[in-house]
């Protein structure tokens, strides 16, 4: 199941070319605080990435540094080579629509209904008519099981069915990289399973790019291409490489003990 | 960098009855995409066969074209070949498709009657919730009065501190403001008549009777009043108040009725301090414009404002600062989980505020006349 899925008729730069995601010496601090620093790793084109360690470690920060929403103190970020972080507004416009986020609580806009919530960023950043719009938002909602749910307030959706939306939203330009921050957070193990199923059905129907941040291992083993593991003492990445042979043969206990706790289970 | 993308291209070609349509190019749906209309022009093919020549990449743009197309097949009634489009593609497309045939009408509202129904049982459930709510207050009130030790003393004091002095420079400005209308208003007719002395008359019974209660309640409606709701519907958003019926602890008790002690006794002080402020902008038009002097103008007051004006001021005070912090606290309780939810209640909660304000004004102004104070 794991591995890049066949590419040939599908788009994402596949071969060649700079990463999906480069990284580059990153600091993340907030205040005086360092929070992360001197993180490097590069994530290629329809990878399933994983960052993963305990709580506190700096996963959901890394995460808001790689989306724009903190600026870093040292580093760049670079997606398909092109520089996010010295990006002019253009360029950074431009690049924001080239991924999508489904956030841990899903931040659906709560006066807006499922359709509109998926047609906001078409209505942005396409020349799209109503019509149109309404078509590409019916599909993306019933990518994610959710057709015929358009006229629904996200206050009106179980925990599960919020999430599912989020990814539609997150999923509405087709972008090639979509970030996920704690996506089985808060739901049960099989609403958990089913969302990484469609994350999987996902990327293999798109190519998509996906960074995760997670701590769930069963999601970790059943989707990771590779993962990133970090460590708050460290301040930065402790391990790179697949779940099971880290688990099986990484140096560092910590990484061991992360890694190994449930695998069983897994 | 990536060399410059080609843009999507759908070209006609068009073999004996047959129009080839070729799909080449990057389809990505922020960037401008072939129009079927404009592709086909005027001709009228007998069949159409999708082909791909060049496709480089590709997304939901290219599924709602060959969509477009298939419809625009299927309308006309010729056939719609789409065999040599990769699989993932054609499977998209009917996946649309069917969201397509699957689609209800839409229209979730109502109708008149109905709606009108529905507005009329809303009301009445709104008014029973109210009643629920002041009944639920009493009840916690009076269950406190055994017990006052539980009552959540610091609570109160903050929030006196909140409701009642940060509210003294609003209330300042607007009442003064109050004032001073009143004054020139007054001065208009009276002037006509040389009795400009009795400005002072009409600035200090209105002010004691009905602006400077009315005045004061509506800025605390909008003030205190959204902010209370605000704060109870994001603790409700929050769980919070979950929180607290779990442990067994009565959200109105905690929560409501330390809002509810604070506002009925800061509102007549407020309002007190309000008519003083009124009073004096009348004191300032009349030595300004009216040439009356401060003392004369005092005096005059004095003779005409009596206890029971002074009493009907403070009643209303009492009663408009408990109406506020009720509909506020009852609108928060109320609010949806949501961002939404809670920008509702603030609003329903200022708008009850006022409503109830003005309902209550007249009621105390036939009973007023009725008692004859």
């Amino acid at each position: 199941m794991n591995g890049n899925p066949d590419l040939s008729v599908m788009p994402a730069d596949s071969g060649s070319g700079p990463p999906a995601i480069g990284v580059e010496n990153l600091e993340c601090r907030y205040g005086d605080t360092v929070v992360l620093s001197g993180v490097t790793f590069a994530v290629q084109a329809g990878e399933l990435f994983f960052v993963i360690g305990g709580s506190g470690c700096g996963k959901s920060t890394l995460l808001r540094h790689l989306v724009g929403l903190m600026t870093p103190a040292r580093g760049t970020v670079r997606f398909s080579g092109e520089d996010f972080i010295q990006a002019d507004v253009v360029a950074r416009r431009n690049l924001l629509k080239t991924f999508g986020v489904l956030y841990q609580s899903a931040a659906l806009w709560s006066s807006m209904t499922l359709g509109e919530n998926v047609a906001l960023p078409l209505e942005q950043y396409t020349t799209l008519n109503r019509r149109e719009r309404g078509e590409i938002v019916a599909l993306k909602l019933a990518q994610v099981g959710l057709a015929g749910f358009e006229d629904h307030f996200p206050a009106e959706l179980s925990g599960g069915m919020r999430k599912r939306a989020g990814l539609a939203r997150a999923l509405a330009l087709d972008p090639r990289i979509v970030f996920f921050d704690e996506p089985s957070a808060g739901l049960d193990p099989v609403t958990s399973r089913k969302l990484d199923e469609l994350i999987l059905q996902i990327r293999e129907t798109f190519g998509t790019t996906m960074i995760i941040v997670s701590h769930e291992l069963a999601s970790i083993y059943a989707l990771a291409d590779r993962v990133i593991m970090l460590d708050h003492e460290a301040q930065g990445i402790i391990a790179t490489g697949r779940p099971r042979e880290l688990a099986a043969s990484s140096d560092d206990p910590r990484v061991r003990e992360f890694l190994s706790r449930e695998e069983e289970k897994a | 960098m990536t060399a410059v993308p080609t843009h999507a291209r759908a070209e006609a070609v068009p073999a004996g009855d047959v129009l080839v349509l070729n799909l080449g190019g990057v389809w990505q749906i922020t960037q401008p995409q072939p129009n079927w209309r404009k592709v086909l022009g005027d001709r009228r093919p007998h069949a159409v066969r999708l082909a791909v020549e060049g496709l480089e990449r590709w997304d939901s743009s290219l599924v709602r074209f060959v969509r477009e197309v298939e419809g625009w097949c299927r309308a006309a009634g010729v056939s719609c070949d789409t065999t040599a489009l990769p699989e993932t593609v054609r499977r998209l497309v009917d996946q649309l498709a069917r969201t397509q045939e699957e689609r209800r009408p839409a229209s979730r509202s109502p109708n008149f009657l109905a709606g009108v129904g529905l507005i009329a049982t809303g009301l009445l459930r709104q008014t029973r919730d109210f009643a629920d709510f002041v009944g639920e207050c009493t009840l916690s009130a009076s269950g406190l009065l055994r017990h006052p030790g539980r009552f959540r003393w610091r609570d109160c004091l903050s929030e006196m501190q909140q409701c009642g002095a940060m509210a003294v420079p609003i209330v300042s400005l607007s009442s003064f403001l109050v004032g001073l209308t009143l004054a020139y208003t007054g001065a208009i007719i009276l002037r006509q008549f040389g009795g400009d002395i009795w400005v002072a008359d009409i600035v200090g019974l209105s002010t004691f009777r009905e602006m400077g209660a009315v005045m004061t309640g509506v800025v605390l409606a909008g003030r205190t009043g959204a902010a209370f709701a605000a704060q109870l519907g994001n603790m409700k958003a929050g769980e919070e108040i979950d929180a607290l019926e779990t442990l067994g602890i009565a959200p109105v008790e905690f929560l409501v009725l330390p809002r509810l002690l604070a506002l009925t006794l800061m509102t007549p002080l407020l309002v007190m301090y309000a008519n003083c402020l009124g009073i004096f902008g009348g004191m300032v038009v009349s030595a300004t414009v009216l040439d009356i002097p401060p003392s004369a103008y005092w005096i005059e007051s004095q003779t005409i404002i009596g206890l029971s004006d002074v009493s009907v001021s403070l009643i209303k005070s009492l009663i408009f600062g408990m109406l506020v912090a009720v509909a506020g606290c009852l609108r928060g309780l109320q609010a949806d989980r949501s961002a939404a939810g809670v920008g509702r209640a603030a609003t329903s909660a200022v708008v009850t505020s006022i409503l109830l304000i003005i309902v209550a004004d007249a009621v105390f102004a036939v009973l007023f006349n009725a008692l004859g104070i």
